[in-house]
């Protein structure tokens, strides 16, 4: 056992094999993405930019129930609300700090009516300070430029939620 | 008057032939490493600057020559700037006894072996100054890991140094390398092949490179030696690093691959391939163990401290004195066809 062993490593056998699989993986097929021309698939459950959506009446969806602002761990979310002149309670201020955010999701779990959601799109930046505040025009807006992106991204996942 | 003029003029023109193409190889053995690496990491490397990542080199370069050069406040200024120049001194001195083909060395010196093995030693020199000048505990950490490496190491090179001067029987690289002619089974590798093993483990240490790498290991001592050096200084560093490499590599091919012999040399093939240059020959060679270096960096993971030491002391250094006795019988009894008289 003890001979067999010695006589191994003098012939450098596990090295002589290390390198045998290092050279097979050379010829390998290469798994890089060239990343700005390629992109690898995004799930439809990614958590990326938050947004704001409407209803297809253009109405929007908020209710200003606060429990996105009660759920959120990092206390991103600040929202202020009072009635409409119709009525209906809306909020007057809805910002969320996306410096503070740590896209974990929970204000759209919480959300009743499926108002803030975090959409699939992953490439956004602010330029300035003070851009960090997404304000409620702000993420409505964001919300209907990628409403039939969000609304696509629900339906393929509406089997597990 | 005008004669020796020419000499000199002649001598300068054969030494820019020399190291002109060596800061080109080094160039793009950077690259080359970084390629190979990727590859067998399933990655494709650099690929953005030029085609394929060519003009990488070029431009990692322009950055290291426009970067400041930062000299620590409490350093020894002197020895600091001084020792870039002693790194890459010793490393392109050293190819001054390189024959790159019969009769084509820039100086054909009778102890070339010598020379080659006492340049490669100061080449430490350069590391301890620089660890000590910095003045900062990575770098001189660095600095005593690299000695007490390359120390231990040397002495195993030499003895398969040694091997190879009993074989041949002579100290000057061109009759080395002539002694070997005949075919493949007559170069040095196979009857010297515990000193071939020995010798090019020894190489990758005492080159500082991977698996031995613990000179400028990243995650004790940052990057060792040279941490304190930026721009152009840290250029010398790497620059000379990567010379010795090539050289190392050279070396072993003139050592033990026969230097410039075909190695189609006693078949059929060889008269069809007279017009292959022998200097192709040694390209060749010198290419396979550069690739050898960065499929081993690849592919080992760094030795601890203490198992550095038990390698070079307790296994290379024994292993090559035995070898240099049974050379000795092979020598007396003249065994055929490696040591006839």
């Amino acid at each position: 056992m003890n001979i067999k062993r010695l006589i191994k490593s003098f012939l450098l056998w596990e090295l002589f094999a290390g390198l045998s699989l290092t050279g097979r993986y050379f010829f390998k097929k290469k798994i890089t993405t060239q990343y700005p021309e390629e992109e690898i698939p995004v799930s439809p459950r990614f958590r990326g930019m938050l947004a704001l959506r409407r209803y297809p009446n253009g109405e929007e969806r908020c209710i200003a129930c606060k429990l996105c602002e009660a759920v959120c761990p990092a206390l991103a979310i600040t929202i202020e609300a009072e009635p409409r002149e119709d009525g209906s309670r809306r909020t007057t201020k809805y910002d969320i700090d996306v410096f503070k955010c740590i896209n974990c999701g929970f204000c759209e779990e919480a959300c009743p009516v499926d108002a803030i959601v975090l959409t699939s799109e992953m490439h956004y930046h602010q330029e300035n300070r003070g851009e960090n505040i997404m304000t409620k025009e702000k993420l409505l807006a964001v919300g209907d430029r990628y409403e039939s992106k969000i609304a696509a991204d629900r339906q393929e996942d509406s089997d597990y939620r | 008057m005008s004669q020796e003029l020419l000499t000199l003029i002649w001598i300068i023109a054969k030494i820019l032939l020399i190291v002109l193409p060596l800061f080109g190889a080094v160039a793009y053995l950077t690259l080359a490493e970084r390629k190979v690496i990727g590859y067998i990491q399933s990655r494709i490397g650099p690929n953005r600057v030029g085609i394929r990542g060519v003009g990488q080199p070029i431009a990692d370069s322009l950055k290291l020559l426009f970067k400041e050069i930062i000299v620590p406040a409490r350093s020894n200024r002197y020895l600091f700037l001084i020792t870039p120049i002693l790194t890459i001194a010793p490393a392109l001195a050293a190819w001054a006894v390189i024959p790159f083909g019969q009769g084509m060395a820039l100086a054909d010196v009778n102890a070339g072996v010598l020379f080659l093995f006492s340049m490669t030693s100061l080449g430490v020199y350069g590391v301890l100054v620089s660890g000590w000048a910095s003045n900062s505990k990575y770098a001189f950490f660095g600095a005593l890991r690299a000695s007490a490496q390359t120390i231990s190491y040397e002495i195993a090179m030499g003895f398969a140094l040694v091997g190879v001067l009993m074989a041949a029987g002579s100290m000057n690289l061109q009759q080395i390398v002539l002694h070997q002619t005949g075919g493949v089974l007559h170069w040095y590798w196979l009857p010297l092949l515990p000193l071939f093993v020995v010798y090019w483990i020894c190489a990758l240490a005492e080159t500082n490179r991977a698996p031995f790498d613990i000179a400028e290991g990243e995650s004790e001592i940052v990057a060792g030696f040279h941490v304190e050096y930026s721009g152009m200084g840290f250029a010398i560093f790497f620059l000379a690093e990567y010379a010795n490499m090539i050289l190392i590599s050279v070396i072993v091919s003139l050592l033990f691959l026969g230097g410039w012999l075909s190695p189609f040399e006693g078949t059929t093939l060889q008269s069809g391939l007279n017009w292959i240059p022998g200097i192709f020959w040694l390209f060749l060679k010198s290419a396979f163990f550069l690739y050898l270096y960065l499929w081993i960096r690849a592919t080992f993971p760094r030795y601890r401290y203490d198992q550095i030491m038990y390698l070079g002391w307790k296994i290379l250094i024994p292993v090559a004195l035995v070898w240099i006795i049974v050379i000795g019988f092979s020598i007396q009894f003249q065994l055929s066809p490696w040591f006839r008289a």
